[in-house]
């Protein structure tokens, strides 16, 4: 049989969070009373006119520059005309044939073109309003209406749902390190539409490809493109053909429908907004634009791999979550170069972002993460103690030492005390020690044991167990399916 | 020049609904406006660049500073049909 | 009872209330007491009392002003001449309106015009044609029919008009007085109701070249709500009519001989006599490609206007019928009840030059032989000052003659059409009259040289010594 792959290219829109819409000084702000957010020129009033917002201009520069692609010296915003009711003018203003950015690439997919538009109004089905009317009506609130958006087009390079989705991911963390976008898939500031077609493996045209639109979130990016790539396989294994059409995905039932197949075909009657002159990008603003460009996730996952040695995981968490990375070098930073990067990552990465998940980097000081370290690293407290400390200080702010200090959380004996006491122990209850060494736990005892050993490790046979148990690494895996600290 | 079904097809696009009386009438104006315009087609504008606009070449862009936006009373005052929030069109979709 | 005040000239009537000699108030409600003299059907509004406050401080001292339809007035009926309009009140004023009530010319009136500014003769207009007052029987022109008729009717000071291809430059030739179509840009188009964007520009329409100084002087500048705008690098002021002495003056062939009228010629050759006289240089020039530039105009314009117009869908403002068949159904009805026959005629011709498989032949050309157009301008301009036509290759005409010739409508604005594309700034002028209607002389310069044009203009204004009072109401 055949063998087939999915060709699979995406057209991603980002609403740029800049001050004022594209063309008009109102402010895109969401949330607000329906048509409160509007002037003449974002609701298409007669005689209005655009003017382009230097600061979309200037993230669009952004967001090419760190997509490699290069920038045009001279670009044009076309009319992109189409009579709907979310249309205030008639048209959209967008860039066609001469867009802001081009040919770039982010993580072997090759980027075909960066361009600016303005955004559609939001229509509103009375259905959703709850309102009872006679006719069936809709609803149009215009101030979504000409905000900016920055079109960004692949080219058929991914391969594979799950890549397309873990693609997307890059480049949502790469937008949002840019700062130009909240990149919110759930709310519609990254919306994200897919061209798929399958190919038999070996074939090197690309076959009839049809257009999935707004998936709303990753999850739905990746089922749905994966729903399509299947049934144009099943389609073409039974001889059938693909149509070009465009599909919805319904996430809730796993079936794509046809939008309504258009009676006309696509005319929009491109040609250049005489309303707008050419955008002229001089070298000043290039500059000024890659100034403003931060490292970028890829770059900063390859530098913390080469540096540190970290495995891609790790790398990847903290370069690709901007706030995580920052909180890590301040750690670094702070504890200096005999601290071990390591210790500083994983706390940043597992300890600190399973418990505040949400801005994680801003969630504790650095300086307060590295005391916490100092006194983990130098072995005045255990793992368990740092957590616990680490729960305080998220909760209640504070410092580690003060916490550790009034909590009585250090270490019992100490370093070299505690290891020749383990020795010992070791020596006299060999049969016990070799149990707990190969992790089998419950050879000690319930947890009330545990409890008990743990008010009382004065008995010899207690004693071993415990301290053992709390120098034996498999406690880490005891510890995370119960909080000891806390029973 | 142009055929029956060709204007048909552009009043669609305009959304222009056009009367069965008128069609034949548009039809033949267009098609002797296209011929006349047509004479454009003999010169030879090899090499000549598009003129979008004949003074400035390139536009100042606006800075980034939000204005008042106007109010909603303004805003729906002149609306054919509103439901006091926003402007109400027939569905898409079709009648009633 | 003072003395009347509207016989004044607006640049008079403006020095007078400067020197406090006459009262802005009085001017006004003087002038408003004219306008309703109107029975030629050239004002849509006019004001129906005398405002608060005038800025009779501001360089045009409170003469009030004309104002053509498709300027946006805020709360004042705005209606470019269409049913789609019909009332509507824009919630802002056109840039250019304002800055002439800052300066010191409140708004008057509004005036007639055809639909969305297409036309020739102001017969497309929803509310009626507007009538030339040197004949009732004949059009005034148009597009800014309304603003030339009511000036030459003494209803208004002076107006406010806009060209896209002509629009002011031939309504003011065929009623006997001055309309300046500016430098592309050097007036703000924000709040004018688009007819053809790359195209329409706002100019003054006056009794004289001196009033056409004044008003245009408050006129230009860049506006940070237009960015076609610009700042207009010689700002016009006081213009003091030229010394004619060595100006050259080219005549284009292409313009000046087939299809033009015989009595619009032998004016033309007597004027070009007189500036001779006064030391001027004639010789004939070329313009190799102004013959189709009405092909590349009606092609441009209507491509724009097809988008322009989209606007008007019957959702946010104006006319909406609704059959009750869904969105596109009331789109349809709307559009197709909204619009008159030129409108949807025009929308169809643009619609038709953009669609997939046309743009290049047709949009992508017409753009291409505006390049060739602007470069035999540029190229005459080497040789000569100005450029000197007729303004339209005949007289007015009698009312219904051409309504039914769309083609024979549009030659009307054969001598205009080229300096539209290219942007420069052209100024027609009385040039007498033909079998007892006015005729207009075509003064045309490079791109922003609108204080040369208007010296110029002004010395053979002088000279020819244009009668208009048979037009006064």
């Amino acid at each position: 049989m055949t063998e087939f792959e999915a060709v699979i290219g995406l057209e991603i829109h980002v609403q740029l969070a800049t001050q004022t819409k594209m063309f008009c000084g109102c402010k895109p702000v969401f949330g607000e009373d329906p048509n409160t957010r509007t002037c003449p020129t974002c609701l298409g009033l007669p005689g209005a006119l655009p003017v382009i917002n230097e600061a979309a201009v200037d993230f669009g520069m952004r967001l090419g520059l760190a997509l490699g692609c290069s920038l045009a010296e001279r670009s044009i915003f076309h009319r992109k005309n189409y009579f709907y009711a979310d249309s205030p003018k008639g048209y959209q203003i967008s860039q066609y044939d001469e867009p802001l950015c081009s040919e770039g690439e982010l993580a072997g997919v090759r980027i075909n073109r960066v361009h600016l538009e303005d955004d559609a109004a939001k229509l509103v089905h009375t259905s959703e309003t709850g309102r009872i009317h006679g006719a069936e009506s809709s609803v149009v609130d215009f101030n979504r209406a000409g905000t900016p958006l920055a079109e960004i087009v692949t080219e058929p390079d991914l391969r594979s749902a799950a890549q397309a989705r873990e693609w997307l991911q890059l480049l949502r963390t790469t937008v949002k390190a840019l700062n130009i976008s909240d990149v919110n898939m759930e709310e519609g500031s990254l919306r994200c539409d897919a061209n798929i077609s399958v190919r038999p493996v070996g074939q090197k045209e690309l076959a009839t490809k049809t257009e999935l639109k707004n998936m709303n979130s990753f999850r739905f990016v990746e089922k749905g493109i994966e729903a399509e790539i299947e049934r144009q396989r099943i389609l073409l294994e039974s001889g059938g053909t693909v149509v070009q059409e465009t599909l919805h995905f319904d996430p809730r039932t796993g079936s794509l429908t046809a939008l309504r197949s258009k009676e006309e075909a696509h005319d929009y009657r491109y040609f250049p907004d005489p309303d707008l002159l050419p955008v002229s990008v001089d070298s000043e603003m290039v500059e000024r634009a890659r100034a403003a460009l931060p490292e970028l996730p890829a770059a900063r996952a390859v530098r913390y791999a080469e540096t540190y040695g970290f495995e891609q995981e790790l790398s990847e968490r903290l370069g690709f979550e901007a706030d995580l990375g920052d909180l890590f070098e301040a750690v670094l930073e702070i504890r200096g170069k005999a601290s071990d990067p390591r210790l500083a990552a994983t706390w940043v990465s597992g300890e600190v972002f399973s418990r505040v998940e949400q801005d994680a980097g801003s969630a504790i000081e650095a300086s307060t993460l590295a005391e916490l370290l100092e006194l983990l690293e130098g072995e005045r407290i255990t793992t368990a103690a740092a957590r616990q400390v680490l729960d305080r200080v998220l909760a209640e702010g504070g410092s580690p030492a003060d916490i550790v200090a009034s909590e009585g959380l250090e270490k019992v004996g100490g370093g070299d005390a505690l290891a020749a006491a383990v020795e010992i122990a070791i020596a006299a209850h060999p049969e016990a020690a070799a149990k707990v060494t190969a992790g089998e736990h419950k050879a000690l005892g319930s947890r009330r044991w545990w409890r008990g050993a743990q008010r009382n490790p004065c008995s010899p046979w207690r004693r071993v167990g415990f301290i053992t148990w709390l120098n034996n690494p498999q406690r880490q895996r005891f510890h995370s399916q119960r909080r000891w600290s806390l029973c | 020049m142009i055929d029956r079904s060709e204007v048909l097809h552009i009043a669609r696009l305009a959304r222009l609904s056009l009367e069965e009386t008128e069609i034949e009438a548009i039809t033949a104006e267009l098609s002797s406006i296209l011929d006349h315009v047509d004479q454009i087609s003999s010169l030879d504008l090899e090499g000549v660049e598009p003129t979008a606009h004949s003074v400035a070449q390139s536009g100042a862009l606006r800075p980034d500073v939000p204005v008042e936006s106007l109010g909603k009373d303004a805003v729906l005052s002149q609306a054919p049909a509103t439901d006091g929030s926003g402007f109400e069109v027939p569905s898409p979709g079709g009648g009633s | 009872m003072s003395s009347d005040l509207t016989t004044l000239s607006a640049s008079a009537a403006s020095a007078k209330v400067k020197s406090g000699e006459v009262d802005a108030h009085e001017l006004f409600e003087q002038w408003r007491e004219r306008s309703r003299l109107d029975d030629l059907n050239a004002l849509s509004w006019s004001a129906d009392s005398v405002p608060a406050e005038i800025h009779t401080g501001g360089p045009l001292g409170g003469v009030p002003l004309g104002v053509k339809d498709l300027f946006c007035t805020e709360g004042v009926p705005s209606q470019s001449g269409s049913k789609i309009l019909e009332g509507y009140l824009p919630p802002y004023s056109a840039t250019v309106v304002d800055a002439l009530a800052a300066a010191g010319a409140p708004l008057l009136a509004k005036t007639h015009q055809d639909e969305f500014a297409m036309g020739s003769s102001n017969e497309n207009c929803a509310f009626g044609a507007v009538i030339n007052p040197w004949d009732r029987g004949r059009v005034p022109g148009g597009s800014s029919g309304g603003s030339a008729a009511a000036v030459a009717a003494g209803l208004v000071p002076w107006a406010l008009g806009t060209d896209t291809g002509g629009s002011i430059r031939q309504p003011a030739a065929l009623c006997g007085v001055v309309g300046l179509k500016p430098t592309y840009g050097s007036v703000s188009r924000y709040g004018m109701i688009a007819f053809a964007s790359s195209l329409d520009q706002a100019g003054p329409i006056t009794n004289s070249v001196a009033d056409a100084a004044l008003l245009y002087s408050q006129m230009t500048g860049r506006d940070v709500h237009d960015s076609t705008s610009v700042d207009h690098p010689d700002p016009v002021s006081e213009v003091p009519a030229a010394d004619l002495t060595g100006v050259r003056i080219g005549v284009p062939t292409e313009l000046s001989g087939e299809g033009i009228e015989s009595g619009v010629l032998d004016a033309f050759n007597a004027s070009l006599e007189l500036a001779k006289s006064l030391g001027a240089t004639v010789e004939p020039c070329h313009l190799p490609h102004a013959p189709h530039a009405l092909s590349a105009y009606y092609l441009i314009a209507p491509a724009e206007c097809s988008s322009n117009l989209a606007r008007f869908d019957g959702v946010r403002y104006g006319l909406r019928v609704d059959p009750g068949e869904g969105l596109d159904a009331m789109y349809g009805a709307t559009r197709s009840q909204g619009f008159g026959p030129e409108v949807r005629r025009r929308i169809m011709l643009g619609t038709y030059a953009l669609s997939s498989g046309y743009y290049d032949a047709y949009y992508g050309r017409a753009q291409r032989v505006r390049t060739l157009i602007s470069q035999d301008f540029d190229t005459a301009f080497e040789s000569f000052d100005v450029i000197a036509t007729p303004t339209s290759p005949c007289v007015a005409f009698e009312l219904g003659s051409k309504t039914d010739d769309p083609l024979s409508m549009y030659l009307s604005d054969f001598c205009t059409v080229p300096m539209s594309l290219a942007g420069i700034p052209a100024i027609s002028i009385p040039n007498g009259l033909s079998e007892g209607l006015p005729v207009g002389l075509q003064l045309v310069g490079p791109a922003f040289s609108e204080n040369r044009i208007l010296g110029i203009a002004a010395s053979l204004e002088a000279a020819i010594g244009f009668d208009g009072s048979a037009a006064r109401l």
